[in-house]
């Protein structure tokens, strides 16, 4: 066993030999990841490695699927987050996730969108809910575009505006950790851009792991790289040996556009 | 030269494949008409036996004895709100709860049962209905009650409010019980606050094509509910229903008995059309 409690830094997330089926069918074979705080990791690989499912397994999202089982171990800060007693539900309220298809509430407006998962938990004080909403919608870089229009439906915001929305929603939890799933892929460059900058603000109080099929995306953003491919880590380092030095063929392949 | 024939052949062949075009949008016209002609006939028959005895005391009064004339349908008006109210309160839990069960928790074989019993349920002829209630009520209770027409409505409405409850709650993306899920909010909540409230519309719209649907049956209230040509009071004694009133008097031997029947007819079918509208209403708005 490590000792992370002696190192400098104790790692945000460590995954040890992790490994989940659908069913008969293996999709992650002996994932060990660490995930460092405060920083963005980026998750890369063609499609159907398995990036998306280990993104999951972070927040037991992919317990959703009935077929679905997993083997080893995740820590969250030093806890175990598959204990047998432990709530999954408690699990996502510390590690918030953001989706590839923007989803905010349709029933809801814009500031009752941001304070759902606050409210749905039952937070009832008006005040730090109302505190809790502009805090994060100013974070989300949203706050000067929809500050007038808090009473408007969630879903009459423009595409990169909902998805923004939805980091808001996610970050309302102060959640120890932020996962994304893809959250630029139905997005132009302009809202790319835009959300790409507002991750970089983001991290200096949350940790980020971003799944992405975009390769300039993961070596603009972040400062570790993991490559996954056939439900294997090939590679995991800082971003910049990946992208200028990787240690694999494999690595090197993809990213240079051999493959994937 | 080319092997597809030269553009004035083309022309020809236009010209047959319109006139097919034109065949078939006849057809589809004609066979929309067929569709309309009866219920305009029998709305446009219905007003010009029944208006003239829609007044007032259709609305205020009890039915007079025979023979006399005049008279209303008072009861039987509130006889039926009073039976579509219990039928709800044992439809609308058991549909809705149901369908959240099918659409949310169930497994594929629990589901397939469930799904092929209330499919059986909703084909069951509505006096079959009836007889069970009046097996399993009337007979222990020992006489005719509003409570036994309630509850065999009720048990009608179930299968309809299920199975339409269930296609709207499974119209909810993905997308957005996952992004509940994922701030960690409790599954009931989920569905109540996310799933239930996005398809709250739906429903509604399944809960009045059930009362629309129940609010004409006669024959499972003829065993159950019996009708009553006075006020009632209590639930455990005899009610009357529109439909109920419009069959014994329409059974009858009397002109201004039948002249009562037909508006009763005009008033339930009215009540019926203006619930259809209301569905129409909120589905529009839906998109």
């Amino acid at each position: 066993m490590s000792s992370p409690s002696t190192t400098a830094e104790q790692l945000a997330f460590d995954a040890k030999d992790v490994c989940v089926w659908y069913g008969e069918k293996q999709v992650l074979f002996n994932i060990n990841l660490g995930v460092r705080p405060k920083s963005i990791t980026a998750i890369i690989g063609p499609s159907g490695c398995g990036k998306s499912t280990f993104l999951r397994c972070l927040n037991r999202m992919h317990e959703l699927v009935p077929s679905a089982r997993l083997e080893g171990h995740i820590t969250l800060f030093g806890d175990d987050l598959y204990a047998p007693t432990v709530d999954p539900a408690f699990v996502r309220r510390r590690v918030g996730m953001v989706f590839q298809k923007s989803n905010p509430f349709p029933t809801m407006s814009i500031q009752d969108n941001v304070v759902a998962g606050l409210r749905l938990n039952g937070i009832r004080d008006k005040a730090f809910l109302n505190e809790q909403m502009e805090k994060s919608l100013r974070l989300a870089a949203l706050w000067d575009e929809v500050k007038d229009d808090l009473h408007k439906p969630g879903v009459s915001l423009s595409g990169g505006q909902q998805q923004r929305l939805c980091i808001a929603r996610a970050v309302a939890m102060q959640p120890e950790v932020l996962l994304m799933d893809e959250p630029c892929s139905a997005l132009d460059p302009m809202a790319t851009q835009k959300i790409e900058e507002l991750m970089q603000e983001i991290k200096r109080n949350f940790t980020i792991v971003i799944v992405t099929h975009n390769m300039q995306q993961a070596a603009r953003c972040s400062e570790q790289t993991a490559f996954l491919f056939m439900g294997k880590l090939i590679e995991m380092d800082s971003t910049e040996k990946i992208f200028g030095n990787p240690s694999q063929q494999q690595t090197e392949d993809y990213i240079t556009g051999r493959f994937g | 030269m080319n092997t597809h024939g030269t553009v004035r052949e083309w022309g020809d062949n236009h010209k047959f494949r319109k006139g097919k075009s034109a065949l078939v949008s006849a057809l589809c016209v004609l066979a929309g008409i067929l569709v309309v002609t009866p219920l305009a006939l029998v709305f446009i028959y219905l007003v010009i036996q029944g208006a003239e005895s829609v007044n007032g005391n259709f609305f205020t009064q009890l039915p007079k004895p025979s023979g006399e004339l005049g008279g209303g349908m008072a009861n039987a008006i509130v006889g039926t709100f009073t039976l579509l109210g219990i039928a709800s309160l044992i439809g609308v839990p058991i549909g809705v709860l149901g369908a959240v069960y099918l659409a949310e928790y169930g497994g594929p074989k629990l589901n397939w049962w469930i799904r092929f019993s209330s499919d059986i349920l909703n084909g069951v002829p509505s006096i079959i209905w009836g007889i069970v209630i009046y097996g399993l009520m009337v007979v222990p209770m020992k006489g005719y009650s509003a409570l036994a027409g309630g509850v065999a409505l009720g048990c009608l409405m179930i299968p309809i409010i299920l199975r339409t409850t269930e296609e709207v709650l499974l119209l909810v993306p993905q997308g957005y019980r996952e992004a509940a899920l994922a701030l960690g909010i409790a599954r009931w909540k989920v569905i109540l606050q996310i799933v239930i409230k996005t398809a709250s519309k739906g429903i509604i719209t399944a809960l009045l094509l059930a009362f629309a649907r129940v609010a004409g049956e006669t024959a499972p209230l003829l065993f159950t509910a019996l009708g009553n040509n006075f006020w009632n009071r209590n639930l455990l004694q005899p009610i009357s229903a529109l439909p109920l009133q419009i069959y014994s008097f329409a059974t009858s031997a009397f002109d201004d008995y039948h002249r009562q029947a037909w508006a009763g007819a005009l008033v339930l079918v009215t009540l019926v059309f203006v619930l259809n509208i209301s569905v129409r209403f909120l589905t529009r708005d839906k998109a």
